[in-house]
């Protein structure tokens, strides 16, 4: 035991290594993104299903979606609650973007914190962006 | 008596407690009987969907002169499909062109056709086969065949392999080597581009079917194509097919092809 005073500094210096990222990244926690909806939205009240399930589902309503719409030529849905949407991520007045207006608002916001890069957008054209502040400094040109 | 206090205690209390915990079972059969539920959500087409049996096209190429003529229809396909135009010819994407007979009627070409014929531009597309060789060559099930007849293309499915390429004895299919996006030059909002490494077709107008419209060829070539139902002898296809001679590509391949051309 005569190397006691290397091995306890040893073992300092791994430990503060192994923890680097927990006391670096301490109280830097970004909070989680609150989701604006669009006007459109707001106004419709209710989507396809429950806030909750859409919440935790949507990804596999999409994908469930796109098989109807592909294979089997179904393009409209009729809710429980009797109200019709069109079966499309971004074509259309009735489509998922038709209501949710904003890609970076409704789709990035979660997506960017959760860390997941879904690659809807390589095809599927995100309706345009409506950004007042930066229409501004083109309208004095 | 103490005995028998304790003893009627005990009874009571065990009853109470096996209430109690019964309490929360029925409340969930009550709620399942008892309560209406929401119907359930359904999926259907759209009422005004056009439906087939089996959709196939006449091509009448007596009305055709130059190759001018078929521009129109080229570029409502192209457009309404955001079809890039990349000029490199092995990159170059293609849903409808055009080719002279030689390449188009290979079976049926010799050297001294006539004049008109031989110089005369053909309008090529996929032929939604019957027997698709493209959908046996899938590997993933991307290209299927419809009910209809229509031969499709799950885009999301397809991992750009390029066997159905090969299969396809027509050469209908275009393989995006490169990101298409930047070769667009006016997106068509409401249909999807696609992305590098996928392979592309006509979709015989598939999205545009379902709500009621004719396909975008057959929009913009003034009557010159038709397409309808094969199977249904009173459709308007039927009666040109019935009234005119008509040619397909490469019948004797055995894919049986849907696309007729009047000659």
């Amino acid at each position: 035991m005569n190397d006691k005073n290397r091995i306890t500094f040893g073992l300092i210096v791994f430990i503060a290594i192994v923890t680097f990222p927990f006391w670096y990244n301490l109280g830097k926690a970004s909070s989680a993104p609150e989701l604006k909806l669009s006007e459109k939205a707001k106004a419709a009240k209710e989507c396809v299903k429950p806030k909750e399930i859409m919440r935790q589902e949507h990804m596999q309503i999409l994908d469930l979606w796109r098989d109807t719409v592909v294979r089997d030529a179904n393009r409209a849905y009729k809710s429980g609650s009797g109200k019709t949407f069109g079966m499309s991520l971004s074509s259309g007045e009735e489509s998922c973007l038709g209501c949710h207006e904003s890609k970076t608002e409704f789709c990035d916001k979660c997506h960017n914190y959760a860390s997941v890069a879904p690659y809807c957008w390589t095809c599927h054209i995100a309706p345009e962006e409506k950004k007042p502040e930066e229409n501004k400094p083109e309208e004095n040109k | 008596m103490e005995n028998s206090n304790r003893r009627s205690f005990l009874k009571v209390a065990g009853i109470t407690a096996l209430g109690l915990g019964t309490k929360p079972v029925l409340d969930v059969f009550a709620a399942s009987g008892g309560k209406a539920e929401e119907p359930k959500p359904e999926v259907y087409k759209n009422e005004k969907a056009l439906i087939a049996k089996r959709w196939g096209m006449v091509i009448d190429t007596r009305k055709f002169h130059s190759k001018e003529d078929l521009e129109p229809m080229i570029e409502a396909c192209h457009k309404t499909h955001n079809v890039p135009n990349l000029t490199e010819p092995r990159h170059k994407i293609m849903w409808l062109w055009e080719d002279e007979y030689k390449h188009v009627f290979t079976h049926m070409e010799h050297e001294l056709i006539n004049d008109r014929i031989k110089h005369l531009p053909f309008l090529v597309l996929c032929n939604h086969c019957e027997k698709p060789g493209c959908v046996r060559a899938c590997p993933t099930k991307a290209t299927f065949k419809r009910d209809d007849g229509i031969v499709l293309m799950d885009f999301h499915r397809c991992i750009g392999c390029r066997f159905c390429m090969a299969a396809c004895p027509y050469g209908s299919r275009s393989f995006n080597f490169r990101d298409p996006r930047p070769f667009i030059k006016e997106e068509n909002k409401e249909f999807p581009t696609r992305m590098k490494g996928v392979v592309e077709k006509c979709n015989f107008c598939a999205e545009r079917l379902a709500v009621g419209k004719m396909p975008a060829c057959v929009e913009a070539s003034n009557g010159a194509m038709v397409v309808g139902d094969l199977e249904d002898p009173e459709s308007e296809v039927r009666e040109l097919l019935r009234s005119n001679y008509t040619i397909r590509r490469k019948p004797d391949l055995g894919a049986g092809p849907s696309v007729y051309y009047i000659v």
